[in-house]
């Protein structure tokens, strides 16, 4: 498999302010996201998360502070090109249903003016990355496919450009738990395969602690705490992230030992 | 039953004009409609705007509507056409409305994320996901544009209307009832048609 790698993610003092709203959704974020590194912002719903990660393809403007990545900043960036070199997976999906499998996964490098035959033989790399045979798979409407195999297209389609850098908005938070535990899987192989630098949102501790390198933990716009798994478990910074990893820090800590099951 | 026998000819000359009245409004209308259904759902006031005007459009009676465009355009087909596609926007702006304001908001911003322009998302995204909606309101507006056509041969438009004029003048039944009848057939056509249509474009 071809090695994309990754893009390094900058944010300095990152604020968002909605009109109207009396507080801002983010406020006064620093981070710096390596190049290759799987980040997660953790935090409850409203905490600002979704928000910051949608800064990094500018379906949101930050009112304060700048995102750079690979130093350029992307204020000098056309959004439309920008956002078609960065993968975008959200929870409802959002694929196409008038358009099979293989053209929602064709999409990106069709806006690039790939050439036809690089771009079928792109869709079939990619559902074989993802796990869906492409002969049983490429033809098939969306309303054909389950939830899991919905956000698998997603997650190949985010990916069909070789994007170095993907976001996802909490991407598995509407399928069921044995699904989820296997797309988690998933990710975590194309990660390790591809490096990307993949920014993550959620809300679920334990999806946070198997997937990150770093886990981000936001409050109230804020960033609380910006570390590894077994650091925030070991060491939380104050009582929000205590009470977020629970009272079942030590269990939690305990099945970080375990390693991803790769089937 | 008698007349529509004895003169099929000249009732289907007529359906032909009345064809082509309700087809050439239909078209006209929907090249005006289309846009601004889309600038109805871009601004909340705009969409306040045109859906207003159109209502009002809508509620002004047929007769009195045609009074006004003779005295304004004079006599024909023109004018008809002119009456029908006022007519028709009220429900053809609404049903590109309804329709694009249906869009799942994921999909939008799902387009959006991976690099679509937003006219690249409104044609398409929005409009192939809205299409089902839309022809709904085509659909309910070729049904109305038929009933409504008929009144357009007092204004010398000709189509299905002459039967019914013709009848009540003349104190003929038969002609009337050949006209609703043909009339009748026309709209239920149409709505069979369009109703297939819609079903197909339905992912």
């Amino acid at each position: 498999m071809h090695v994309d790698g990754g893009a390094r993610v900058e944010l300095r003092g990152v604020g968002v302010r909605y009109p109207n709203a009396t507080l801002p959704a983010v406020h006064g974020v620093d981070l710096v996201i390596e190049a290759g590194e799987f980040a997660v912002l953790l935090g409850p719903s409203g905490c600002g998360k979704s928000t910051l990660v949608r800064t990094i393809n500018r379906l949101v403007e930050p009112t304060a502070g700048s995102v750079t990545i690979d130093g350029v900043d992307l204020r000098e960036r056309d959004p439309d090109e920008l956002r078609r070199g960065i993968g975008y997976v959200i929870q409802a999906v959002g694929l196409f249903p008038h358009y099979t499998v293989a053209q929602n996964v064709a999409v990106v490098p069709g806006l690039l003016g790939w050439e036809r035959a690089k771009i079928d033989a792109r869709v079939d790399e990619l559902l074989e990355l993802v796990r869906l045979p492409p002969a049983q798979y490429r033809d098939r409407k969306p309303r054909q496919l389950s939830g899991g195999e919905a956000q698998r297209v997603g997650v190949a389609r985010a990916l069909a450009a070789r994007p170095r850098v993907l976001l996802m908005d909490e991407p598995f938070a509407a399928v069921d738990a044995i699904v989820r535990a296997s797309l988690q899987n998933e990710i975590a192989r194309v990660h390790r395969a591809l490096g990307t630098t993949i920014v993550f949102v959620t809300h679920d501790v334990d999806e946070a602690l198997r997937l990150a390198d770093r886990i981000v933990v936001m409050n109230a716009g804020s960033v609380v705490q910006a570390a590894a798994p077994t650091e925030l478990l070991e060491h939380p910074a104050d009582d929000f992230v205590r009470h977020l990893v629970g009272v079942d820090a030590e269990t939690r800590r305990l099945a970080l030992d375990r390693p991803l099951i790769d089937r | 039953m008698n007349y529509l026998i004895a003169h099929g000819a000249r009732v289907a000359d007529l359906l032909g004009q009345h064809v082509v009245l309700v087809g050439a409004a239909l078209a006209v209308a929907l090249v005006i409609a289309v846009p601004l259904g889309v600038v109805a759902t871009r601004t909340t006031r705009a969409g306040a705007v045109i859906l207003g005007v159109t209502g009002v459009i809508y509620t002004i009676p047929s007769l009195a509507l045609l009074a006004l465009l003779v005295a304004a355009i004079g006599l024909g087909q023109l004018t008809a056409i002119v009456a029908l596609v006022a007519y028709a926007q009220m429900i053809l702006v609404r049903g590109v409305v309804a329709g694009l304001r249906g869009v799942d908001v994921a999909l939008i911003d799902a387009a959006r994320g991976i690099g679509f322009t937003p006219r690249q998302t409104l044609l398409r995204v929005e409009f192939p996901a809205a299409l089902p909606v839309v022809l709904g309101g085509v659909r309910v507006a070729t049904v109305s544009l038929v009933a409504l056509a008929t009144v357009a041969a007092w204004i010398n438009a000709g189509g299905l209307g002459v039967l019914l004029f013709e009848g009540i003048s003349t104190n003929n039944p038969d002609k009337i009832v050949a006209g609703a009848l043909a009339a009748a057939g026309l709209a239920i056509v149409a709505d069979v048609a369009l109703r297939g249509a819609e079903r197909a474009v339905r992912t």
